[in-house]
């Protein structure tokens, strides 16, 4: 990837900023997601709730489904593929999908390494927890981060958490003296020019969006006071009673995050929620994957 | 100065700091209470047009916006915000509907037809310009002016208070456009 190229693909993350990405597993689901407002599409088989019921190993979608999707929607269209799998990227990249997401969420390809993204062309989002993480997938070459949280879960307490830590980590390098940032860097195993961005500019050098257990309007709007710049939202929207009006809610309470008074309105008589599962209750904690 | 920057998604922030530099005051817009006070000029950023154009309308900014626009408030709009402002939008993206242009969706493609280039932009020679999934420009109104090209494809145009751009200049540090388009706010242009 040439540094032009890794410069287009932050941008598009930028242009997404203030959106909703969805999880849609067909054209008609896709279609639902961008009437709904969304600002980009997920396209996988399976959402990872049903991915966790399931069990077994999850890989990268049918190109056929994902190239429908394509079809079906004018807005970017995004894939998953699994860590560490770069020919399963290398097949995105070949039938042009607008962004990669290396993801937790299937099953890993690779226990130790990542890819190395700064061979594509095409730009990835990769999931983190903590600052540490992050800045390990933009020095692999990932254009966009977003938080692990835990998906399919529809618990947002570990996207929270992995906010908080990232924005609390960061505003511990910001305070530091430049002097002290060659140890910090050793610390966190990550290059020193990344964390001496971080600490110029007190922000990641990449968009940042939350995901990981987004259920609700409210659920989105406190990402978003968490500092957050954007959502994804998985199983919460197509795993709920009304996947259309839920969409259309979370799309507005991303844009009016600090509107209580919206938000009550977004929130009511939605249907069903997701069925919750507690993040403490499972036996696969996906974000164990890839570090 | 102040211009209101729709901020219902996308690159708003970007357009804030870059007018806020040269030393505009900017505020957004994320519901129709943010337009009480009257803008001086209105921006309109790049973004995904299908979620600002559903915004607009659940929101009751439509007419508000339009209202001002053809009462003769300046405006700027970049790349999904071109959209907004073009009459006509192939791909049927209903759209505020006051500049006399067409608006071809996604013309370059996807992310990996997405480019930079540098090419001459009104008078003012030759300037970065950065294309993300981005429209182009066709079927022209006849006061609508052409203030860009690129490969031979319209990329910036204006017709009267009205000013339309393909590209993103509130990427990168070249202040070219946005100053353009602070003359046109103050009158001088």
């Amino acid at each position: 990837m040439t540094e032009n190229r890794s410069k287009l693909n932050k941008e598009l993350a930028q242009m997404l900023k203030g959106g909703v990405i969805m999880d849609v597993t067909s054209p008609a689901q896709a279609k639902i997601a961008e009437d709904a407002g969304a600002c980009a599409v997920m396209a996988l088989e399976r959402i990872p709730a049903d991915i966790r019921a399931a069990g077994g190993v999850s890989r990268m979608s049918d190109p056929q489904m994902i190239k429908g999707i394509q079809k079906a929607v004018s807005i970017p269209v995004m894939a998953k593929v699994r860590i560490g799998h770069f020919v399963e990227a290398q097949i995105l990249e070949a039938i042009d999908i607008d962004y990669i997401d290396e993801s937790e969420v299937l099953s890993p390809a690779d226990d130790l390494n990542h890819i190395d993204k700064t061979k594509f062309n095409v730009p990835f989002v990769c999931g983190a927890r903590d600052l540490g993480e992050a800045l390990r997938r933009v020095a692999e070459g990932a254009t966009m981060i977003r938080t692990k949280g835990e998906a399919g879960t529809g618990d947002i307490v570990q996207a929270v958490h992995h906010m908080r830590t990232m924005n609390g980590e960061i505003r511990r390098i910001v305070s530091l003296r430049e002097d002290e940032l060659y140890v910090a860097a050793k610390n966190l195993q990550v290059p020193l020019n990344l964390l001496q961005f971080v600490h110029e500019n007190g922000k990641l050098p990449v968009v940042n969006f939350a995901a990981g257990g987004i259920a609700t309007p409210a659920d989105a709007a406190l990402m978003m006071q968490l500092g957050a710049e954007g959502v994804f939202v998985g199983s919460g929207i197509f795993k709920s009673g009304n996947p259309a009006k839920r969409a259309d809610a979370i799309v507005k309470a991303v844009t009016n995050y600090n509107n209580p008074v919206m938000l009550a309105k977004l929130s009511e008589d939605l249907g069903e929620a997701m069925v919750g599962i507690n993040a403490d209750e499972i036996s696969i904690l996906m974000a164990e994957r890839g570090k | 100065m102040r211009i209101g920057v729709l901020a219902l998604q996308g690159a708003f922030i970007e357009h804030i700091r870059m007018l806020n530099n040269l030393g505009a005051e900017a505020f957004e817009i994320r519901n129709s209470l943010d337009l009480l006070e009257k803008p001086d000029g209105l921006v309109f950023p790049g973004g995904e047009s299908t979620v600002m154009s559903k915004l607009l309308s659940d929101l009751g900014l439509f007419e508000k916006l339009r209202s001002l626009i053809i009462s003769g408030t300046p405006v700027m709009g970049t790349c999904a915000g071109l959209i907004l402002l073009a009459k006509n939008v192939e791909g049927g993206v209903p759209s505020i509907a006051t500049m006399d242009i067409t608006a071809v969706r996604n013309a370059y493609g996807r992310q990996l037809g997405s480019f930079e280039t540098v090419a001459p932009f009104a008078d003012a020679g030759n300037i970065p310009m950065t294309f993300i999934r981005a429209p182009v420009i066709s079927n022209l109104g006849k006061n609508v002016r052409v203030l860009a090209e690129v490969d031979g494809k319209i990329v910036a145009v204006r017709e009267e208070n009205q000013l339309a751009l393909s590209f993103h200049p509130e990427l990168g540090q070249d202040t070219t456009v946005h100053t353009y388009f602070l003359n046109m706010v103050s009158g001088t242009i």
